[in-house]
């Protein structure tokens, strides 16, 4: 590995730090693209022109190297090759492929450039430019997340679909002798002028012969067909006749079902256990010590869980706080110079600054990802070879982690990845994988399911951070006027980073994400400060990450401030809003919902927040009532600007079910430790929203960014503190701690 | 002991505590309906037992008393779609899709029992199928959707 590649890997380049170290390489190495892995074997008569596109004499295929967990970014790759390769989506087979890190992801990198994204400066862009460079040469990370999917595809899988078209059309001019200017293509075929139509199938031979066409130009946005129009997702037949085969539904021939129990207090040691019991139970084949536990493997997945839990454990003490209330007392403490992550951003003098004082201080509370399907993997273990069937959102690192592991050569394990049945951030950790390949490498050649029962993954869910906020508003005038923001928190990036043996030098950014990066340039007075700790319970990245916890901190102080300085909360926010794209969001969001206030009449109200995360601005307006039986979340109306649409219908579905999931998780969820176990072990004590609780949801999409980006996370931050706001609005209770219904009722 | 999925009987050879949800998934590999928590909190193994919307996690197999069990593969295939699965198709409901077998099972007995719903109606017989992605508004569309289907069929 060059030197380039040991710094990076052992330091993960994130912020400036790569930067002020001076590393240096060369321009031309990291725009070489990376070799085509479909070329390694691809049967005679095939041609594979780029990494995305497989025509043999049957069918073309295309990859689609993103994992989809729901979000919908299978059906959107697929178009958008299929948009320049002048195919029908009924016409082509799409795969995930196989990992490689000619999948690698170059938009993941823009976020780590030390810029807010809202900046698209020249000096920014040269700085993510020259960022992403240096990841692609020293740690080029094939990843699904941080909302990146569709802007690391928007280009490079049309430009994918582009380069296989022309290539084809050469091979038609070639095979036909009609210059390639006189060819056309449609719905899978190269069209002469005499309207023969020769199907890309038939010409796959000749093309494989040919040196793939580079540098097509991507068509206008106005001759799409495909990208931009309401699609059909192609998962959703499947997905509505049971017939996708999620992780947990692969089967192979003598496939065993395995179950585990850890230590439930996190990184816990197993110090003994007696599993004579659980040995003797129907269909136990075989009980097996793992990291910190023991697997069970049976005949049956039940059979599984029954003997797992007929094992008597001796557990060793959890290395965090035992007890939730100290896990508060720490955060409490670490408003100090000594605990500082970041003085994240500054304008003005905000203690100088004249004006009321408004104080608060938040609480976001330890949340369960608990995703429905959970977790789960196969792995089938031989001397030279491993698979692995798994849905995961890094993928060659679970590779990787396996072939530590079994000691099987890293390009002898093989991902399979599969259709994930939800993550929110839990398909990006490791335990399951590697649990998974402890117990199948000590029953080579035979193939091991592992599934968590509920409780297991309750237990072992590495939860979103806890957080606190303190702030500090001044009002003057009927104006906001300053607003300082201090940020305590478990580090999520070091926590998570930690566990796949990567360090993060400098600050972690997500403990101010979502507030340093706030548009609002009109408010005179600024301070975000994060502090950051270690020492709580593990955790990691949870659906929109700092965001979540941050935005509710930030526009609940700042709703708290309008409300004293008399203003109305969607004209200040509007007024305070210096960012062009993010002011049209917010008079968007007004308009759909007919803003006229926050008093909706006698006991309803109505409240209005604002997120910025992953370059995404989103305004949410919540409209409650208060019934006898509790607050009532009767309606919702949510606008984002993404920069471009790729499909309208799923851009809608995202939108909602992201507002429901931050507005069922800010009533009812929290994940709190005693004896150094989670005691909430399954859904009835972390329930989220439930239909009868389903306000109704508008939706409108704005096209005015600069950039492309992902929504699977940005519709989540505002939903909290637009409820809350809302709250307040209703019943004139405040409340500055997630779950609400610790403080008021919810029906 | 013998039962009848999707009008085929079978033969398995289980204990008769072992739930139905874990006899049809892993003795039969039939497994569209899913395992979500195991205590009938989430609504992922809904099937039909004789026409009836049940929890198969919570149903041992020795009480299934020779009840005919229908699964979602069993309401309707991809090249025939009930009339619930094409609402959900239409609606473009699933994001994960992972409980849509429970809700789409759950939907189709509410109709069965009660051909025209309410509003309050879809929210009492579907809040019991936990969807952790907030497809809710779309189910709903989609529910009142296969209602006036089957009303007009």
């Amino acid at each position: 590995m060059s030197r380039v590649g040991k710094i990076a890997r052992r330091t993960f380049l994130i912020g400036s730090a790569a930067i002020a170290g001076g590393v240096a390489f060369g321009v031309y190495a990291a725009r070489q693209p990376f070799d085509n892995p479909n070329l390694d074997d691809l049967p005679e008569g095939a041609a594979s022109f780029n990494p995305w596109v497989i025509v043999d004499s049957e069918k073309v295929t295309l990859i689609a190297p993103h994992a989809d967990k729901g979000q919908g970014i299978f059906s959107a790759q697929a178009a958008l090759i299929a948009e320049e390769l002048d195919i029908e989506l009924d016409q082509v087979e799409v795969s995930f492929g196989m990992p490689d890190k000619a999948y690698y992801n170059r938009a993941l990198t823009e976020a780590m450039a030390g810029f807010p994204l809202h900046d698209t400066s020249p000096t920014a862009e040269r700085v993510r430019g020259f960022v992403g460079g240096v990841v692609k040469l020293a740690m080029p990370m094939m990843t699904t997340g941080g909302s990146t999917g569709v802007p690391d595809s928007y280009d490079k899988l049309r430009q994918a679909g582009a380069t296989a078209r022309e290539t084809l059309k050469l091979a038609a001019s070639r095979q036909s002798g009609v210059p390639v200017a006189e060819l056309r293509t449609e719905a899978g075929a190269v069209i002469l002028p005499d309207g023969t139509a020769l199907p890309y199938t038939a010409l796959a031979g000749l093309a494989a012969t040919l040196p793939p066409v580079t540098d097509v130009p991507l068509r206008d946005p106005k001759e799409w067909r495909l990208v931009g129009k309401p699609m059909n997702r192609l998962d959703m037949v499947a997905k509505s006749t049971g017939t996708l085969t999620y992780g947990i539904d692969h089967r192979a021939e003598g496939m065993l079902h395995a179950a585990i129990k850890v230590n439930p207090r996190q990184g816990g040691a197993l110090k003994g256990y007696d599993a004579s019991a659980a040995q003797a139970m129907p269909g136990v084949k075989k009980i097996v010590e793992i990291t910190g536990g023991v697997a069970v493997v049976a005949d049956n997945t039940w059979r599984a869980f029954q003997a797992a839990e007929a094992i008597a454990f001796d557990w060793g003490e959890a290395p965090y706080p035992a007890e939730q209330a100290e896990h508060w007392a720490h955060l409490s403490g670490i408003f100090d110079d000594d605990h500082l992550n970041a003085e994240a951003r500054v304008e003005g003098d905000v203690e100088a600054a004249e004006g009321e004082e408004v104080r608060g201080e938040y609480r976001s509370p330890y949340l369960a990802h608990a995703p429905l399907e959970p977790l789960n993997a196969t792995v089938l273990v031989t001397d030279d070879r491993v698979d692995i069937w798994a849905g995961h959102q890094i993928q060659m690192f679970a590779e990787q982690v396996v072939s530590e592991i079994t000691g099987v050569d890293q390009e002898n394990v093989h991902l399979h990845n599969m259709f994930i049945g939800g993550s929110f951030g839990h398909r990006l950790e490791f335990d399951f994988i590697r649990q998974a390949a402890e117990i199948a490498n000590q029953m080579r050649g035979t193939p091991v399911q592992l599934t968590y029962s509920r409780e297991e993954d309750f237990a072992h869910d590495f939860p979103r951070h806890i957080t606190m906020g303190r702030g500090v508003a001044k009002v003057k005038g009927g104006r906001v006027t300053a607003l300082d923001v201090q940020i305590a928190g478990q580090s999520v990036m070091r926590s998570q980073m930690g566990r796949m043996g990567l360090s993060l030098p400098g600050p972690d950014t997500q403990l101010h994400e979502g507030a340093w990066d706030a548009p609002y340039f009109n408010l005179p007075n600024l301070r975000v400060r994060s502090y950051r700790t270690e020492a709580l319970a593990p955790v990691s990245s949870w659906r929109a990450v700092g965001a979540g916890p941050n935005v509710f901190i930030y526009e609940t102080l700042l709703d708290e401030a309008i409300h004293a300085a008399g203003a109305d909360p969607l004209e200040e926010r509007i007024r305070l809003m210096g960012h062009d794209v993010s002011v049209k969001v917010l008079e968007a969001v007004g308009e759909l919902a007919s803003w006229n206030g926050p008093s909706a009449g006698p006991g309803r109200g109505r409240g209005v927040a604002y997120g910025f995360s992953f370059g995404v601005p989103v305004a949410t307006i919540v409209e409650v009532a208060a019934t006898d039986a509790g607050i009532r979340i009767e309606k919702a109306w949510v606008v984002a600007d993404v920069g471009k649409v790729i499909d309208p219908v799923n851009l809608e579905n995202l939108a909602q079910g992201g507002t429901v999931f931050g507005l069922g998780h800010a009533i009812n969820c929290e994940i709190t430790y005693a004896d150094g176990m989670a005691e909430q072990t399954n859904y009835h004590a972390h329930e989220g929203m439930r239909m009868y609780q389903c306000p109704e949801i508008r939706f409108k999409a704005l096209e005015n960014g600069a950039k492309i980006r992902g929504f699977g996370e940005p519709p989540v931050p505002p939903s909290a503190p637009a409820l809350g706001n809302a709250i307040f609005a209703a019943t004139g209770q405040r409340i500055r701690e997630m779950p609400f219904n610790k403080f008021i009722d919810f029906l | 002991m013998r039962l009848t999925v999707n009008g085929t009987e079978h033969e398995v050879e289980v204990e008769p505590e072992m739930p139905l949800l874990w006899v049809l998934r892993d003795e039969l590999n039939i497994t569209g309906p899913k395992y979500g928590c195991g205590i009938a909190q989430c609504g992922a193994c809904t099937v039909h037992v004789d026409g009836v919307a049940v929890r198969s996690c919570q149903l041992a197999i020795g009480d299934l008393a020779g009840g005919e069990v229908t699964t979602i593969e069993g309401l309707g295939q991809p090249e025939s779609l009930h009339a619930v699965q094409q609402a959900w198709v239409e609606h473009q409901v699933a994001q994960c899709g992972y409980c849509q077998s429970g809700q789409i099972m759950q939907a189709a007995s509410l109709l069965d029992f009660n051909p025209a719903p309410t509003d309050a109606d879809i929210d009492a017989a579907m809040s019991g199928n936990l969807c952790r992605c907030g497809t809710y508004p779309r189910i709903r569309a989609a529910v009142k959707a296969a209602a006036q289907k089957l009303q007009g069929a």
